[in-house]
């Protein structure tokens, strides 16, 4: 185990040191959704007026949406970075020492923890900064960044099981509208109950996203809601356990052909 | 001089159109991107339109239909200077500029380009709106403004992005195409009519010209034209300073040759 501890340590480091050290992928995750966030907030003010509407400021409803849009950034830059392993030959030597797989994929992840970590609390002051207030107090803030973590580390095992799959930054990147269609498809703008058109209103339901988002929302707008949370914190871990199982088989498979 | 400069363009162009329709990683998120954003907005924000005075005949989906138009105008023309970009840093574009009698007939073929790969779009985003159920109030007359609008957004877009990669001179320079863009779009009246917009963004959608686009625009699809002088004036008046941008990054590139 201590084996095991080290060499995900190790990599851990180099994941996080090469990850603050690339600007042009650390900044964009901080500035795009927090310009989304002003610009949406800014434009549909006017949908508080909506009856039924569970909020008098959109500002605060719509603060959910930076940490998901952010943990897909987080995606497209892990499986960036290890496709870029991969691509270089950096894999392929790995594999000729004792280091495990899985330690290779934690190790790896813990850029995209520490990146999901920082935005995070970057959104969280940028609300609180504009005069959102936090319903759940102090101890939901604490709740809010450990599922923004944990959603930032699902999504970025997702973007590690592309990058192994198919070896190509590319491709990975290619997998950004896909998912940029899951946030769209959810309830990030309304209230699922107040979504009009039914089509939509059943894509957003049995979308996941939706359930991350309205889990953080809960947490901003309501206060403490144990179903919103039971069912955001079930849809991270689901997403996270099947994107790492995925991951390891993935990255033997990946190992067995070199 | 004049054939040399049409010879240049439409050789440049055909080479792009060929390129973008052949790479489905060039040609598909230009034509996703629109259509995401179109069914997410109108598909997903319809009961907006149920807010106190909003008011839009044709409904919601044809009010989202002209931003998503227009936006789609203003990307196809940022991907246009994403190519730019990436024929420099390949080393293609030195080439290119060598070869080039008229080197201005490279900025008019990636126009020409870009109006091509943006019509495609265009199209299939109307068939899509048609068969979502979007309204029309406007007549052929109308449509035909509205599509010409959006071609010469197109086209300004097309000028501005050119005009970076032609100084910039490498992929990196995306985002610096990209956000003005995506920033202007968005400071504006893109989910609600201005009158319902509050606080800064109504302040700055005030003065943004991409107001004036989008009320043109959605005049023009509802029957009842509204500041259609103001949104020609102005998407001309931008087509000409930007074209001048175009033109002086050229001078740029060919100092670097």
């Amino acid at each position: 185990m201590s084996v095991l501890a080290a060499q995900v340590g190790q990599i851990a480091q180099r994941s996080v040191v090469r990850t603050l050290r690339q600007p042009a992928s650390a900044i964009p995750p901080f500035i795009f959704p927090t310009a989304l966030l002003a610009v949406t907030s800014a434009g549909l003010t006017s949908a508080t007026r909506l009856p039924g509407f569970p909020s008098d400021s959109f500002l605060a409803f719509f603060l959910a949406f930076p940490f998901i849009q952010g943990a897909l950034f987080a995606t497209m830059n892990a499986g960036t970075d290890l496709a870029r392993d991969i691509q270089t030959g950096f894999l392929n030597r790995l594999a000729l020492t004792p280091m495990r797989g899985a330690a290779l994929i934690i190790g790896h992840l813990a850029g995209v923890v520490t990146m999901g970590f920082l935005q995070a609390c970057f959104y969280l002051v940028v609300g609180l900064v504009a005069g959102v207030t936090i319903a759940s107090g102090p101890l939901g803030v604490v709740v809010i960044l450990i599922l923004a973590t944990l959603i930032a580390f699902a999504f970025g095992a997702l973007g590690a099981f592309f990058a192994l799959q198919t070896g190509s930054g590319e491709a990975v990147q290619g997998l950004f509208p896909l998912l940029f269609v899951g946030l769209f498809l959810s309830s990030m703008n309304l209230p699922r109950e107040l979504i009009e058109t039914d089509w939509f209103r059943i894509v957003a339901t049995l979308n996941p996203i939706s359930y991350l988002i309205e889990a953080i929302r809960s947490l901003i707008i309501y206060g403490w809601n144990p179903q919103a949370l039971v069912l955001g914190f079930g849809c991270a871990l689901l997403i996270a356990a099947l994107s790492i199982t995925a991951s390891v088989w993935a990255m033997r498979r990946r190992l067995t052909r070199t | 001089m004049t054939r040399n400069f049409w010879s240049v363009a439409f050789a440049v162009a055909w080479r792009v159109v060929h390129n973008v329709f052949t790479t489905p990683a060039l040609f598909v998120p230009g034509l996703l991107f629109p259509l995401f954003f179109f069914t997410a907005f109108a598909g997903g924000l319809s009961r907006v339109s149920s807010i106190p005075g909003f008011d839009f005949p044709p409904g919601y989906t044809a009010f989202q239909f002209v931003f998503v138009l227009l936006q789609s105008a203003a990307f196809g023309g940022v991907f246009t200077g994403f190519g730019v970009a990436r024929d420099f840093e390949y080393g293609f574009a030195r080439r290119l500029m060598l070869a080039a009698p008229n080197r201005r007939g490279l900025i008019a073929g990636y126009a020409i380009a870009a109006i091509v790969r943006w019509s495609v779009t265009a199209t299939i985003l109307t068939v899509v709106a048609l068969a979502a159920g979007m309204n029309i109030g406007g007549g052929g007359v109308d449509l035909f403004a509205l599509y010409l609008l959006a071609v010469l957004v197109n086209i300004t877009a097309t000028l501005w992005a050119t005009g970076v990669a032609l100084r910039i001179r490498t992929m990196q320079a995306g985002p610096v195409m990209q956000m003005p863009v995506f920033l202007i779009l968005f400071f504006a009246p893109v989910y609600v009519p201005l009158a319902l917009l509050e606080g800064w963004l109504h302040a700055v959608a005030s003065v943004n010209p991409t107001t004036a686009f989008l009320e043109a625009g959605r005049g023009l699809i509802a029957g009842e034209p509204t500041h259609v002088a103001v949104a020609f004036g102005a998407a001309l008046a931008l087509g000409a300073a930007f074209m001048l941008w175009a033109f002086r990054g050229l001078k740029s590139a060919e100092r670097a040759l």
